[in-house]
């Protein structure tokens, strides 16, 4: 009893530390409101400010409520912050569909939704917000919750750092927003996926690094002897965006209290360096964080080993160790010199084999269980997508073939290309291990209703074939039609002849980010009942369906 | 440094280090010891506690 007493007035060193970050944060905030050269700065600055405020008071409220003794404790794992990572991943999730559909309706109808006196209608600022909402809002999300979840699972202890974690997840929706609220106000370094101004990057760079290490300090007193491949590729993912979110940023505040910077490389060197991030963000943060999904989720859910460990070492070392050189292919006929960009492609070829041997060891893990796919739409979700992982790296090592390049670039088949990664791969494996992981921490022994995953899984296949088949057909067409010449050697098409003759194909594109869409809402309200506990429908038809039928007398 | 410089460099020792790297990530793969070990490992997603089992230590 004296033992609980005295425990409850001490400290936490954990919390202790966040909340004297948190007031450092508040204390920068006040100048930068005080103080801020531009009125983009000035509206980021309030809300550090409130953020930081909302921040401790919680911090304080938390330690003086003296709720959950022992605080952290050690026999329990962390599931609080997994759940948050769940809502924040589904919330970003529609709040990036959405954007995406509004943008793809203004490619379609001009006018749609512009205002010449509302800048923040542009095309041009909501386009990076829903680039940066679906990968790092609702991609990063899913990777942060899963990654907290699987590590603590297979290392067999609890999530390290006390709050940390939970510094790691408001901190990173702090960025988020901060990034997202930046676009619209017309705040940008205009690199792409790296649009996010000095600051932001900087409040990134300390959250980054904190996810680095709770990670590494949850390894380090794991209790498993062998490290889980699915633990090596989110490490491999953690450490690399930090090394080039670092490097990709390093830029000059043109003032202190102001939201424009320059960039310290220029010219092409910028260009390359833009690049070696901007794949790498697709290696590293699209590919090999989802692909630990994969080694999770997939074993997991179908209740069989992985096929092969070994090729998993294999698939994991020559992944990593060729993806971060394949950048300089988005830089074909440009000023970098050819021996590089013929580098890039080389190696964006040999990725055909790391890629294809994963595909093959997550597809191959439901040798003895494929009858699963019939019954459980959850499992046929992640399987699609990792169908959808082995088409989208066959397309990419192709697009990055030079010749196929000077039809591709610039044109919609690298849309329709990337969607193919983004819709079928890592939007089905997030939406599958979602609905496991909604199941497994709120413990429920099945989802609200099986028929409604279905319903998502239809409705978003048709989605992703609409989207990419549309892309396809205009990529090629504007391509082809950009470069061809009539009798007198002039080009034959006008450029706007080229947007014109993309309109149909443009309005199938916003079809099938609709139907993506309508397959999210209904996810989100089937994890919502699930999550609340609600009796699944199946049990309920049957329970009032009569106990047995009687034959006639 | 000049593109020779590079190109000397990368088909020398930058192509002796990523053979290097491959045969050792495929040797540790392939090592007839770690056998049984990454047989335990490739199981880990589906041995851990029953899910509803808060206690890493139970």
């Amino acid at each position: 009893m004296t033992v609980a007493t005295s425990s409850r007035g001490s400290i936490d060193g954990s919390t202790f530390v966040v909340g004297f970050l948190t007031f450092c944060v508040l204390l920068f905030a006040i100048l930068g409101v005080a103080n801020a050269a531009d009125w983009a700065f000035r509206v980021h600055a309030w809300m550090f400010l409130i953020a930081a405020f909302a921040g401790m008071a919680f911090l304080l409220g938390w330690h003086e409520s003296g709720a959950a003794f022992p605080r952290f404790d050690p026999t329990y794992y962390e599931e609080g912050v997994v759940k948050a990572g769940i809502i924040a991943t589904m919330f970003w999730g529609i709040a990036g569909f959405l954007v995406g559909l509004v943008i793809a309706l203004q490619l379609t109808w001009p006018n749609l939704f512009y205002f010449p006196d509302f800048g923040w209608t542009n095309f041009g600022r909501m386009r990076p917000l829903h680039t940066s909402a679906v990968i790092f809002a609702f991609g990063g999300n899913a990777l942060i919750c899963t990654s907290f979840y699987v590590v603590q699972r297979t290392c067999r202890t609890r999530l390290a750092g006390g709050m940390w974690p939970w510094f790691v997840f408001w901190g990173y929706q702090l960025f988020i927003v901060i990034a997202g609220t930046g676009y619209l106000m017309g705040v940008t370094q205009s690199k792409e996926y790296a649009e996010p101004e000095w600051y932001a990057d900087i409040w990134l760079a300390i959250v980054w690094v904190t996810y680095l290490g709770v990670f590494v300090a949850t390894l380090l007193k794991r209790r498993e002897p062998h490290i889980y491949v699915a633990n090596w590729f989110y490490l491999a993912f953690i450490v690399t965006i930090a090394m080039l979110h670092i490097i990709n940023n390093l830029s000059l505040p043109a003032n202190l209290f102001g939201s424009k910077s320059f960039s310290l490389a220029s010219g092409v060197q910028s260009a390359l360096i833009q690049w070696w991030y901007g794949h790498n963000a697709v290696g590293f943060f699209l590919t090999a964080g989802f692909l630990a999904m994969m080694y999770y989720f997939i074993p997991k859910r179908a209740d069989r080993p992985v096929w092969s460990y070994r090729l998993s070492i294999v698939h994991f070392w020559s992944l990593i160790f060729i993806y971060i050189w394949a950048g300089p292919h988005h830089l074909h006929y440009t000023a970098l010199p050819q021996w590089a960009q013929t580098l890039g492609m080389t190696f964006s070829i040999m990725l055909w084999m790391p890629s294809w041997g994963g595909m093959i060891n997550g597809l191959m893990t439901l040798s003895g269980a494929w009858d699963k796919l019939r019954t459980d739409p959850v499992l046929r979700m992640l399987v699609v997508s990792v169908a959808f992982y082995g088409m989208a790296t066959f397309e990419g090592p192709v697009m990055s073939v030079r010749e196929v390049n000077a039809l591709s670039h610039y044109t919609d088949w690298g849309i329709g290309h990337v969607h193919s990664g983004a819709l079928g791969w890592v939007g089905f494996v997030t939406f599958g291990a979602m609905y496991c992981l909604t199941q497994w921490v709120w413990k429920r022994e099945k989802l609200y209703s099986t028929a409604l995953v279905e319903w998502h899984f239809w409705i978003a296949s048709l989605g992703v074939v609409l989207y990419i088949t549309s892309m396809w057909v205009s990529g090629i067409m504007e391509g082809l039609m950009w470069r061809a010449y009539n009798q007198f050697g002039f080009l034959e098409y006008s450029f706007i002849e080229t947007v014109s003759a993309k309109h149909v194909e443009y309005i199938v594109r916003a079809a099938g980010g609709g139907l993506y869409l309508t397959g999210a809402l209904i996810m989100i309200y089937n994890l919502v009942r699930t999550a609340r506990g609600d009796v699944p429908v199946e049990d309920r038809r049957r329970s009032s369906q009569p106990p047995t039928l009687q034959p006639a007398e | 440094m000049t593109y020779e410089h590079w190109s000397h460099f990368a088909q020398t020792w930058g192509m002796i280090y990523f053979v290097v790297i491959f045969i050792a990530a495929f040797g540790y793969a392939l090592w007839p010891a770690n056998r049984k070990r990454f047989d335990e490992a490739a199981r880990a997603p589906i041995t851990e506690k029953e899910r509803g089992d808060d206690r890493p230590l139970a």
